[in-house]
């Protein structure tokens, strides 16, 4: 019976959102306030419905009703109620359930806290936030029902990938997808100032609290990702540049470009088309990435089942928003009144720098991810791996972070090389001297070290430099000003410096990791630089729905002892095993130890081990979380909630440099 | 001047769609070998038995099948009728026992019959590295010359062998 609700619950949402595509849209051309109201009420009437058909969802899991199909497919008795929980999420079906709920609840948001919005601009944007609903609901109910059932039931179902069985896969998906569901308010924003033919300051102090939105839960998303993959993958390894990853990145690096560009757009009123490209770009390649995998264009480690019917529901709902989006951008983008202008060197000018090269960074990694494609399409299979992207990505990538740092020095309107050229000699000068410093210490030193440090001490010092400017007014440091700083500025230089600690993490693992594989057996010790590891014993384990090895290690280093215990799964249900790395952490690195089969060594049976040293390894997650705190921060400044003034003067410069 | 700018975006997308409506048609699971068009890796195994074994020269002079087979495999019963249809009908087709103790292959070949023409022992699997080999059953043809013209990863079905390898071969045979 709660399949039953949640499937009519499913089809209701549909044709409630077919409504607010259509009226509201209606009421803004015609000027009618009933129309445009209706669109506010569907919004999260929608949002009611998908609540309930994937509490339904969840409630079947819950109860194990395996004559659900997708609860068969991916529940099984004795797994904990947690992870039945979490499977919801964890299958096709399930996720596109979870992807049109967070679309419906961005639209019940949007209908709930736009009171300050312009009336037609919102019904516009409601209306255009249903059509995609519309497609999505359809794509579901027509091509993925959750809610079908199957004859007769199995009396117990097949369990959810054990890789997945994790705490990570609890929070993981659905973050990922408020952030790209996110950008879907962020697009029909755009879809809607094009059809009003209005982009001014107003409309991105209303575009840009969305795209924060959508913008932080993406980041933690792909942190816990990374996090995740490094744990429970078992091979050290924190990004892959697969497709997968990849798709999450794209939108990632374009929604920090937009989040940038907007911000151009709102103080100084120029840039209001790019930022619109942005808007539609982001959420197209939100798409690309939820959806490509589904497909069967690309192949990855994260593919859902394949289907091609799907395959061609999707494209077609690609072209069908995209297409439309940009057809209309090149049709009204050319009217829109493009504010001040700004001199060569100025904060504007800044922006657009880090704009271009954060393009340029997507275009690297979007040819890298899909040039498999292109070139299946004449015939050929390729696959491009971590070679390609560290000799394009890194050359990009470090301009782009040097940037970072000038960028919130800069003055708007107009700056000089010289002026700017004396705020940044000394901070440049300690960069290079710690990050160089830091290099020397840490190994035999590489250029890349020291590019590496460098850029990351300097991104660091970027967020101090920014608290500094912001506390020393004309007349000194002072505490008013501290007190005063607004938290936007705050989550600027946490995010900033967020950045700079990931850098340190990844400049760290990428030189001076280290690994060792070897047969070990109970008693023996080996070293690993300055570790040194004996594996004490191995014994089994019993767990709730798998069977372990399990093999203790004592790690040294220095005189600090920690003992770990490194495991391997095997989950009968599903015939799978899944490794459990034995992870050391400290502040200055982890020690990561990972077992692999019984095999015979030159003295008897042993384990195979794998020892990883892995110098800084947190520090790329916690930056990835500073950058997301950052992000909060710039999200919970109260003059995002003051709604922006009807007229305001674009070009007034401001007192205080704000952001 | 400034509308074709703005057009771009729209115009790139276009002929995205249409790369990715291509790729729509192909299986992304399809693996080609590294080694189409190129000559056979050289090797000179044993047999499973004293005397037998064979070396890439063996393949020269006439197209052939190359089958790398197990008796540890669990898709090679279910290919093995084709393959003694094929050698039936006159196709000379090769065995590489892979990581398998002769024994076992010999025992295996008494049961269900043998349809090799000679059978090469890779008991420590180097050569199927070489191949490229990812599970067994795999099947290589090659030409004339020796060179490996193409190959099917799994069991060869009846469909396979009559709509695609046996033209293949017999294209191969016209061949100079």
């Amino acid at each position: 019976m709660f399949a039953e609700i949640g499937q009519f619950a499913l089809i209701l949402a549909l044709f409630v959102a077919a409504a607010q595509a259509v009226l509201p849209m209606a009421g803004a051309v015609r000027g009618d306030a009933a129309l445009m109201a209706f669109g506010r009420s569907a919004a999260e009437l929608q949002a009611l419905l998908l609540l309930t058909a994937f509490a339904m969802l969840m409630i079947c899991f819950g109860r194990a009703d395996f004559s659900v199909a997708l609860v068969a497919d991916h529940a099984a008795l004795d797994q904990p109620l947690p992870y039945r929980l979490a499977a919801t999420w964890g299958s096709h079906e399930g996720s596109m359930l979870l992807w049109v709920l967070i679309l419906a609840l961005y639209g019940a948001g949007l209908a709930r806290f736009g009171d300050n919005l312009r009336a037609s601009l919102q019904a516009r944007v409601l209306s255009v936030q249903a059509m995609i609903s519309v497609a999505f609901l359809a794509f579901s109910i027509l091509t993925s029902n959750p809610f079908a059932r199957l004859d007769p039931a199995p009396p117990d179902g097949a369990e959810l990938n054990p890789l997945l069985q994790d705490p990570g896969l609890v929070f993981h998906p659905p973050l990922l997808y408020l952030g790209y569901v996110g950008f879907s308010v962020a697009f029909s924003f755009a879809v809607a100032a094009l059809l009003e033919g209005r982009a001014d300051a107003a409309w991105a102090r209303w575009v840009r609290p969305w795209v924060l939105a959508a913008w932080v839960p993406l980041t933690c998303g792909i942190t816990l990702g990374s996090f995740w993959a490094y744990y429970e993958l078992g091979w050290g390894g924190w990004w892959f540049w697969d497709p997968v990853e990849n798709a999450s990145l794209m939108p990632w690096l374009l929604g920090t470009a937009l989040l940038h560009s907007a911000i151009v757009t709102e103080k100084r009123g120029s840039l209001a088309g790019w930022t619109i490209l942005l808007a539609i770009l982001t959420f197209s390649l939100s798409l690309i990435g939820t959806f490509l995998v589904r497909s069967g264009i690309l192949t990855s480690v994260h593919a859902f089942a394949v289907d091609p019917t799907r395959g061609v529901f999707i494209l077609a709902m690609i072209v069908g928003a995209t297409g439309s989006a940009l057809a209309l951008f090149a049709l009204r983008a050319p009217q829109l009144k493009s504010g001040a202008m700004f001199g060569a060197v100025s904060r504007e000018a800044g922006l657009t720098i880090n704009n271009l090269l954060l393009m340029a960074v997507t275009a690297v990694v979007f040819l890298g991810t899909f040039y498999p494609v292109v070139m299946e399409a004449v015939g050929k299979k390729i696959s491009v791996g971590p070679p390609y992207y560290n000799l394009v990505f890194t050359p990009l990538a470090v301009p782009l972070l040097l940037m970072v740092t000038v960028g919130p020095l800069l003055a708007w309107k107009r700056d000089s090389l010289g002026v700017l050229a004396r705020k940044l000699r000394l901070p440049a000068l300690l960069a290079v001297v710690v990050g160089g410093g830091i290099a020397f210490a840490a190994g035999p030193v590489t250029a890349a070290a020291v590019v590496g440090f460098t850029t990351a001490f300097w991104l660091i010092l970027g967020g101090v430099m920014i608290f500094a400017r912001r506390w020393t007014g004309a007349g000194g440091f002072s505490w008013r000003l501290v007190r005063t700083t607004p938290v936007a500025v705050i989550g600027m230089a946490l995010a900033h410096s967020g950045l700079g600690v990931t850098t340190a993490g990844v400049t760290a693992m990428s030189c001076f990791a280290a690994s060792k594989i070897l047969v070990m057996r109970p008693g023996e010790t080996t070293s690993l630089g300055p570790m040194s590891v004996t594996l004490a014993r191995v014994h089994e384990l019993e767990g709730v729905n798998y069977q372990a090895l399990a093999a203790e290690f004592s790690v040294r280093e220095g005189s600090r002892i920690i003992h770990l215990q490194s495991s391997r799964r095997f989950y009968p249900v599903s015939r799978n095993q899944t490794t459990e790395a034995g992870i050391g952490t400290s502040l200055f690195g982890n020690s990561y130890i990972a077992i692999g089969d019984t095999q015979q060594g030159p003295g008897g049976d042993g384990l195979v081990v794998r020892i990883y040293r892995h110098p800084l390894a947190g520090w790329i997650w916690f930056g990835g979380l500073l950058m997301a705190l950052g992000g909060a921060a710039s999200l919970a400044d109260r003059r995002f909630r003051i709604g922006a003034p009807a007229l305001r003067p674009a070009a007034s410069p401001s007192a205080v440099p704000a952001e | 001047m400034k509308r074709l700018l703005f057009l771009l975006p729209v115009l790139a997308f276009v002929g995205l769609i249409a790369i990715f409506g291509v790729g729509l048609t192909k299986d992304p699971k399809e693996l080609p070998s590294m080694l189409i068009d190129k000559p056979m890796p050289q090797f000179a195994l044993p047999g499973i038995e004293a005397g037998g074994g064979f070396a890439t020269a063996a393949l020269r002079g006439q197209p052939a099948l190359v089958n790398v087979f197990a008796s540890w495999c669990a898709a090679c019963p279910q290919e093995h009728p084709v393959l003694t249809r094929i050698a039936g009908e006159g196709y000379p087709v090769f065995g590489i026992a892979w990581k398998d103790q002769p024994a076992d292959a010999r025992d295996w070949l008494a049961r269900l019959g043998n349809p090799y023409k000679a059978i090469a022992s890779d008991l420590s699997g180097r050569v199927a590295i070489d191949l490229g080999v990812t599970g067994a059953p795999e099947t290589f043809v090659t030409d004339k010359a020796g060179r490996v013209r193409y190959k099917i990863v799994g069991p060869i079905s009846p469909e396979a062998w009559e709509g695609e390898i046996k033209p293949l071969m017999d294209r191969l045979r016209a061949e100079a």
